[in-house]
Formats: structure tokens, sequence, C-alpha cells
């Protein structure tokens, strides 16, 4: 660091009034006085929040926020999950059900029969998202989450289903998936070895 | 009840005229019953033993109340100096706050943590509470009071109890405050709680000092100690104390901000420090009287500053107005002006929680010890010299002293090397090593 960098800060001298203190209060007081009569800075600042959001600058768009959870269709309309457990594997909180079964359709073995999720255990980490093979399950930046009940806020398959057809034109699926084997209608190719052609 | 039904009084309650009508549906019965049985209670109202229970009876039901309002207007004061709105959304303009504040502490599960110790834990709100009520007793509310069915000549008073003690009282009251505090703080067998117990006794015993200096400065000039007499002398004269001992009234605030533990004195319970100080095991309703207890406290303590320095009931400054009358009508409006008082005391005391930050624990040991204990020592002696030689039959001799004391700690201020507020000395620049 050469000597030029070193910026000595000097406290500012205290004038006689200033050290009793008090004066300083009663700026502040006036400060805060100004504050609390000042209607309209706080029509400019505050937002009536259910009614009304923020709007422009501030205003939550943001694709990557981590809200509540989906479960994507593919372009069949099938759930793309292929029931592999990786997301609830790697989930932190381990607030990923679910129940495997034998896929009714040629191009995957299993399908979930069952897949919950609760919500009030999930810290909305987004590592389901990362672990997910073939992009079936995703955050989506909705966080307008309430309910009445413990029950009601766990998410069974339906419902996170649901919330995919809700969210799908503000966020779409990402395409082409980053991984789906060559097994989802083909035009994917696999990101870890893309020249090697996948049979079915 | 179902959603819809919730939802629609909701929105009805927020109709400022919905509301004004169910106060009505409330109030006016009750009125009316009080207006109809008046001749039953007639001969109470004028027995001196039955009078001042009423007025207990009355004052405790409006204290309780005021100290729920109190909460709403301190959360409102809060937003408005955040540039915030506050509670906005139970009724008009959030008044009904304060009934959904009380619903939910009274259905919040009451935690009883396991290894606390249980009588005390229990012992402390309700001491707390207890304790910053009892004060109440001697205040002199609207002095004298002659109802026009009683005797010529003969009046009841308003005060509960006509202690000669009076002042006495209220500070040995006062300082039991803290009792529930430390209780609280030891038996909820957690450190934090401990250190807010702890730091609770030190404030009060450093500023239990400079209060009562700054007490007996006015006791010197009313020689009394009884708060009607303290009251009637100012409301005759006209001149309140607080134009004769300014600076006696600044320490006596000062003090009381820290007796009833607000900012920015606050560090029995500082949030960022000690979790909630004290009362961090206190769930539901016990956490509740806490809260409770803390503005009774204020409203007591602001009450005493009140009549000691500001004129009790006195209307105005400077007349002695009202003094001498002891209608019913006066006695009401006597009332009145005090609460108006205690209110914009209070109010004052909000403005100056959300304005100033909280004071470091050495900062306030060091205000305490270095500042207002030796300024009280200073204004008591010269106020005692000035009562030898007889100055106390002018009020601006007691103003003049004042002014001369704060010429002298201005002095001192200018010379002395430390500022009162602890900051430190400047200190010389740090090298560090090549980066
Ligand atoms: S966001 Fe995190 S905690 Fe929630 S389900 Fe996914 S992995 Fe689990
Ligand atoms: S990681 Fe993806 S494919 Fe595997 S079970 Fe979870 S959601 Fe289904």
């Amino acid at each position: 660091m050469r000597d030029e960098d070193i910026i000595v800060l000097q406290e500012p001298k205290l004038s006689p009034a200033e050290r009793l203190y008090l004066p300083q209060i009663f700026d502040g007081m006036v400060t805060t006085l100004r504050h609390m009569f000042s209607l309209k800075r706080r029509q400019q600042v505050v937002r009536q929040y259910p009614e009304d959001t923020r709007q422009g600058r501030g205003e939550l768009r943001i694709a990557n926020y981590r809200g509540v959870h989906r479960l994507n269709k593919d372009a069949e309309g099938r759930v793309a999950c292929v029931a592999c457990f990786m997301c609830s594997t790697a989930c932190p909180a381990h607030c990923i059900h679910i129940e495997a079964g034998e896929s009714p359709w040629p191009d995957r073995e299993k399908y979930p029969v069952k897949f919950e999720i609760d919500e009030l255990r999930c810290i909305y980490c987004g590592m389901c998202e990362e672990a997910c093979p073939v992009d079936a399950i995703e955050l989506t930046p909705h966080y307008e989450l309430v309910g009445r009940t413990r029950e009601e806020m766990i998410f069974d398959k339906e419902k996170l289903l649901q919330v995919f057809e809700e969210t799908k034109h503000t966020k779409p699926r990402k395409d082409p998936p980053i991984t789906d084997y060559g097994l989802t209608g083909g035009q994917g190719k696999d990101v870890a070895s893309p020249n090697v052609e996948r049979k079915v | 009840m179902t959603n819809q039904t919730i939802q629609r009084v909701e929105g009805a309650l927020r109709n400022p005229l919905v509301l004004v009508g169910v106060g009505a549906v409330l109030t006016v019965p009750a009125a009316l019953v009080l207006v109809l049985a008046f001749p039953l209670y007639r001969g109470l109202l004028s027995d001196p033993f039955w009078f001042p229970l009423l007025v207990m009876a009355a004052v405790l039901f409006l204290i309780l109340n005021a100290t729920a309002v109190c909460i709403l207007a301190e959360r409102k004061i809060a937003g408005f100096t955040q540039d915030r709105y506050g509670p906005n959304r139970v009724g008009f303009w959030g008044l009904l706050q304060p009934v959904a504040d009380g619903l939910k502490f009274l259905l919040k599960e009451d935690i009883i943590p396991r290894r606390v110790d249980k009588p005390l834990f229990l012992l402390a709100p309700c001491l707390a509470l207890i304790v910053s009520l009892v004060g109440f007793a001697v205040i002199p509310w609207a002095g004298e009071v002659h109802w026009p069915w009683m005797e010529a000549g003969t009046t009841v008073s308003t005060q509960v109890a006509r202690l000669d003690i009076g002042i006495l009282y209220v500070i040995a009251v006062g300082s039991l405050g803290v009792y529930g505090l430390v209780l609280a703080g030891y038996a909820s067998n957690n450190k934090y709680s401990f250190y807010g117990g702890l730091r609770a006794t030190a404030q009060m015993i450093s500023y239990e000092l400079p209060l009562g200096l700054a007490l007996l400065c006015v006791l010197l000039t009313t020689g009394t100690l009884r708060l009607e007499e303290i009251v009637n002398q100012q409301a005759h004269s006209g001149v309140w104390y607080v134009f004769v001992h300014p600076l006696a009234f600044l320490l006596i605030v000062i003090c009381l901000f820290a007796e009833t533990n607000r900012a920015p004195f606050d560090l029995p319970e500082a949030e960022q420090e000690l979790v909630g100080g004290y009362h961090t095991e206190y769930s539901a309703m016990k956490f509740a009287l806490f809260f409770l207890a803390e503005y009774a406290h204020m409203i007591t303590g602001s009450a005493v500053a009140i009549a000691l320095f500001l004129g009790g009931w006195a209307p105005l400054p400077f007349t002695s107005w009202l003094a001498d009358n002891t209608a019913w009508w006066a006695m009401l409006l006597k009332f009145g002006v005090y609460l108006l008082k205690v209110a914009l005391f209070i109010g004052v005391m909000m403005w100056v929680r959300w304005t100033i930050p909280r004071f470091r624990f050495d900062q306030l040991m060091r205000l305490a010890w270095r500042s207002l204990v030796p300024l009280g020592l200073l204004l008591m002696a010269a106020v005692a010299v000035l009562t030898l030689f007889g100055g106390q039959r002018v009020w601006w001799a007691g103003l003049g002293v004042n002014v001369l004391v704060l010429l002298g700690v201005l002095w001192w201020a200018a010379r002395s090397k430390q500022p009162m507020t602890g900051r430190q000395e400047d200190l010389p620049p740090v090298e560090f090593g090549a980066m």
C-alpha cells in the first residue's frame, strides 16, 4: 500500500454544545418530526402490499427467484419426472416424498405415482432443481404461498402440475432440456456427450 | 365462521361509520345505566372513603385501556417517523389493532420452559404489572371536588391515597419496578434474560441517584412531600416548577426514560444484543403483562413528572385559573387537562424512542455517574444555598441559578478532554503491512 492511499480520518472537533449531547438530540427530533408529518413522502415510498405491488425498479420478476415448486410436463402433457429420486436425495430439508411406479409409457421405466412436497418444511434452496436430470422439478417466482392448515401446504402431484399450468407462460420450461437422454422426442442432445446418438 | 363472513366483518369494521356505530352500541347503554343509577350511587360520590375508590376503579380501567391505545400510538409513531403508515388494516385507520393484539396474546400458546424457576417465573410479570399500577394511588388527578348536594365548604379528594410521603412512595414503588424484571431474568434460566435483568438493576441503581437529587431540588422549593400540595402551589402561583428548575426537570425526564427502560435506555431488552432481554422466555399473556407494565410505568412516571413540574391539573401556566374552583365540571376539566398532559408527555417519550439510538452500556454508566450525578449534586447545592438565603421568594431566582449552572457545565464541557457521550479519543493511524 502506498502512503498516498492512506486516508487518515480525524473525528471532527465537537463544540461545547455538541459535547452536551442534548442539542444534537433536539436536532434529531426535528428530523423525525419532519418525517412524521411528510405525508407525501410516505405515499411515495409505501406500497399497500396485497392491493399494490412494486412496479419498475424493485419489482419481483426475476426468473430465477426461488418460490413455490412446480412439476413440469413434457411436450405430450405427461409428467416429465422419471421418479429417479435425485431431488429427494439432494433435498437438505427432506421434504420431497416420491412413490415410484412402473411407467405406462414405453420411453421410460418409472414415473411418480405419488409426488409430494411439504412446502412448510422446504427451505427454498433450489437443490432439487439442480439435481433433477430431466428438469422436471423447478422453482417458480411465485412467493404468495399461504394456507390455513399444515396438510393444505403439502403439495401433491396434481397441485404441482397445476402450478406448472399456471406459470408456464411467465416461465416456460427450459427448452431444450439439458439432458433428456434423447428420450423425450429426440430434439435434445445430452450435454455430457452431445455427439452420441442414443437409442430408445 | 367461514372465511367469507370474517372477510365481510373485517371490511365493515374498516368503515369509520360502522366503527362509530359499534362504539356507540357498546358505550351508550353503559352511559345510560350510569345516568339512570345516579341516585343510587350519589351518596358514594360524596363519601370521602368511597369516592377515591371509585376514582381508583375508573382510573385503573382508563389506564389499562390507555396502555392498549399507547401500543397502537407507539406503532403509528414508529411508522410515521420511518415514512411508513403503521398498522392500518384492522378497523378504520388501524384503530382496532389493540383488540387484535389482545386477542392474539390471549390465544397464543403459553409456554413455560422446562428448567425455569417456576414460582418466580410466574410471579415476575405479575409483580412488574402490579408495581407499575400501585404508583397511581398518590397521583392527585383533579384536586378537590365539591358536589352540589354536599354541605357547603366540604369537599372530597380525587386522590386515592393522601399520603404525607407522596413522593417517597412513588420513588419506593418505582424502584420496585425493576424487581419484576430481575426476577424474570433470573427465573428464566437463560443467559440473555439474565443479562437483561442484570442490566436493569445496574441501570436502575445508577439512575435513581440523579432522579433523587433532582427531586430534592424541587422539594427544597416546595417544602412538602405531598403531591397534592405541590400541585396546589403551582396552580395557585401559576409558576410551574419547570420554570424554576428546568435543569432538574431535564434530569428527571432523562431518568424517567431510564427507569421505564425506554429507548435510548432500553438496554435490559436490547433485541439486537440480548435476543429479547429479560422477557426472552415469556410468551402469550405473560409477555403481554410485561408490555402492559412498561406502558403503565410510563403513564405513572409521566403523571408524577407532570405533578412535580408541569402543574399537574393546572390548565395554563402563569394564571391561577381553576385553582380554587371545586365544581364538578371543573373537576372533569382538570382531569381532562391532566390526561392530555400525560398523553403529550408519552407522545414525546415515543418520539424520542424512535429518534435516538440506544446507548452502549459503558456510555450509559458514564452518562449517569460522570454527568448526571455531578450535575444533580451541583444543582442541589446551588438550590440549597439559594433557599438558605431566602432566594426562593421570587421564582426567577431558581431559574437564574439554573442558567448559572448551565453556563458552568458548558464551560466545563468546553474544557474537558473527553465528551460525556464517551466518544473515543483520537486513535493514531494504524500501519498495515504491504498488501
Ligand atoms: S428447494 Fe431445497 S428444500 Fe425445497 S424441496 Fe427443493 S431441495 Fe428440498
Ligand atoms: S429429480 Fe427430477 S426426475 Fe428425479 S424424482 Fe425428482 S423430479 Fe423426478
